[in-house]
């Protein structure tokens, strides 16, 4: 009888997991650990003088500087503007609310090829904007380093008025009619009520568009030329790499890519957890 | 029911009063907002959008459908249609026994393990694809000897399209899913046990159904991205028309080599599925909205 005592408890530590858990380890490390962790070796194999010397070749230099340059010019824009549509669906009532907020989401939902297709075309210089923008400044957008603004922003726009739009929701008027009863006139009472209150989603917002539109691709690639030291985006460069069968440098390139991704995950959750700070201290 | 008072804003003087209110001291600043917000969103985001439409019906709806007509397109919708739907099961599966397995419980590092699921959302998904490259390319990748050994056809092919489009859209599920469960606790759960209901049955008649509306959502999100994924496929295809060219890498090609008809006939099918996946987002938003509320007012009515 003592045989059939439940072994259940002796061997805690030896005790198989429930399904779901097996399930997800299984797939999360054949689906995310093998391929990272593949790269990285790829990556170590190099060697650091060698990763070093590819991580900062001209070519790489120049691409990171267009596509974090204007990748952080554009989450800003996105961060002003991102702010001014939340502050209109949440503040405002007017006619065509509802499908302004559904068109916030599309940039999400409109697959990266034919956002890249749309802008492109519509920036062309015979297209709808493209041409009156030519013919009255001169400027060039498609096939240029503003044609990659375009798409960056294009792309990063819903972030902000997402991450904006919940705080806006909850903050209670209460607060603005103190300040109104203080003597405080709008502009004090938006720089110094409410948006000290707002800051930690729109830095969250900005940092989780910066973070999109630095990795985009296929939107880019379409309205970019693509030319190596002029508007050239690190990803295209990767794939530039790859297609010229020079896996080391395409490895080392990805792996400053997933280096920047890593950190900037990290700063998006130290802001999130930043932002429930406030939000519970209020 | 607590009493409450309307903003402001929302209370309208009597009649009597308008007559007082200096026209010149009306405050333009909402309508200034409203305006500014309407403009922007219409030039970054409406603009583009319609452009697709007027270009794919610009010479008649006869030179739209004769689209249908290219093999090379038909066949990057078929290739798009497999991938799609290999890739969505697989995740949803995943998704789900993640929210299971994690939503409930608290364990050292779950935040982290939270943020490796949301991964993929922060790589760029030309990485995604080099990474698979790495890995299965039969003449430089990890497992090349093994994967030609085996006579097997990852990179260049179909399995390594639908791996890229696994990798970049798993976390949706398990995103949508997780908060849900942490929201409504376990007690359900713990009585179907108790009146003896095994693993499978309570996931399957307890959990399951108490998530459903976030698991459909999940699952419109996941469906969207993964019809939609460019960066990381273009990586791994082969982008060879007619064989290892998914819908959107046959848009980019397509406008590349100037059969502009036949790109934007691709791309605003591409784009009816962007506009019919937000409608089912809004409509599923709006039932879990009313589900949320309905389980509110029997709290209130069984505190």
């Amino acid at each position: 009888m003592t045989a059939a005592l439940p072994r259940r408890g002796l061997l805690p530590a030896l005790r198989l997991p429930s399904w779901p858990w097996r399930i997800t380890w299984l797939y999360l490390g054949l689906v995310l650990f093998l391929p990272l962790g593949g790269m990285l070796l790829r990556a170590a194999g190099v060697g650091p003088a060698g990763f070093w010397e590819m991580a900062t070749a001209p070519d790489a230099l120049a691409a990171y500087k267009v596509s974090f340059g204007v990748a952080a010019l554009a989450s800003l824009i996105n961060g002003v503007f991102g702010l001014l549509v939340a502050w209109a669906l949440i503040r405002c009532r007017f006619p065509g609310q509802r499908f302004l907020d559904a068109l916030i989401d599309l940039p999400f939902a409109l697959p990266t090829a034919v956002a890249g297709l749309a802008l492109s075309f519509v920036y062309s210089p015979d297209g709808w904007l493209g041409a009156p923008l030519m013919k009255m400044f001169g400027l060039k957008v498609s096939y240029t380093v503003v044609g990659v603004g375009v798409a960056m922003v294009f792309i990063s726009l819903p972030f902000v008025v997402r991450t904006v739009e919940p705080v806006l929701r909850s903050l209670e008027h209460e607060q603005e009619e103190a300040a109104w009863c203080l003597g405080a006139n709008p502009t004090q009472t938006f720089l110094r009520v409410v948006l000290p209150q707002l800051m930690p989603a729109i830095l969250s917002g900005i940092a989780q568009g910066f973070s999109r539109a630095v990795g985009e691709y296929g939107s880019v690639v379409m309205i970019s030329s693509n030319v190596p030291f002029k508007d050239l985006i690190t990803p295209t460069l990767i794939v530039q790499k790859l297609e010229e069968y020079d896996f080391q440098a395409a490895t080392v390139i990805g792996s400053v890519m997933l280096l920047f991704s890593l950190v900037s995950l990290l700063v998006i959750n130290a802001l999130q957890v930043w932002g429930q700070r406030y939000q519970g201290s209020t | 029911m607590a009493f409450v008072t309307p903003p402001l804003q929302d209370i309208k003087p009597p009649r009597w009063v308008r007559p007082s209110i200096n026209l010149r001291d009306r405050n333009w600043v909402p309508e200034l907002i409203v305006l500014v917000a309407c403009l922007y969103v219409g030039v970054v985001i409406l603009l583009p959008a319609l452009s697709v439409v007027v270009q794919a019906f610009a010479k008649g709806v006869g030179v739209f459908l004769d689209n249908f007509r290219s093999e090379e397109m038909l066949s990057a919708l078929r290739l798009t249609l497999l991938v799609t739907a290999v890739a969505v099961p697989c995740n949803t599966i995943f998704g789900l026994a993640a929210a299971t397995a994690i939503a409930r419980k608290k364990f050292p590092g779950k935040a982290l393990l939270l943020s490796i699921i949301d991964l993929p959302f922060s790589i760029s998904p030309v990485v995604v694809g080099l990474m698979l490259v790495l890995l299965y390319s039969p003449t430089h990748g990890l497992f090349g000897g093994l994967v030609q050994s085996l006579g097997w056809k990852i990179i260049f092919s179909w399995p390594g399209i639908v791996l890229a489009t696994i990798i970049v859209t798993f976390p949706f599920m398990a995103r949508e899913v997780i908060p849900l469960l942490e929201e409504e606790g376990w007690e359900q759960e713990e009585a179907a046990r108790t009146l003896g209901a095994s693993d499978w049955q309570v996931f399957w008649k307890v959990t399951l159904p108490s998530v459903r509306w976030a698991a459909l959502y999940g699952l419109i999100l996941t469906t969207a991205r993964a019809l939609g994924e460019f960066g990381a496929v273009a990586v791994v295809s082969g982008n060879i028309r007619g064989e290892t060219q998914t819908l959107p890498l046959f848009v980019e090609d397509a406008y590349k080599q100037y059969q502009t008809e036949l790109a934007f006939g691709a791309a605003m099918v591409l784009g009816a599925v962007a506009i019919v996946s937000l409608l089912l987002k809004l409509l599923v938003e709006q039932l879990l909205e009313s589900e949320k509320r309905a389980s509110n007012v029997q709290e209130e009515r069984e505190p």
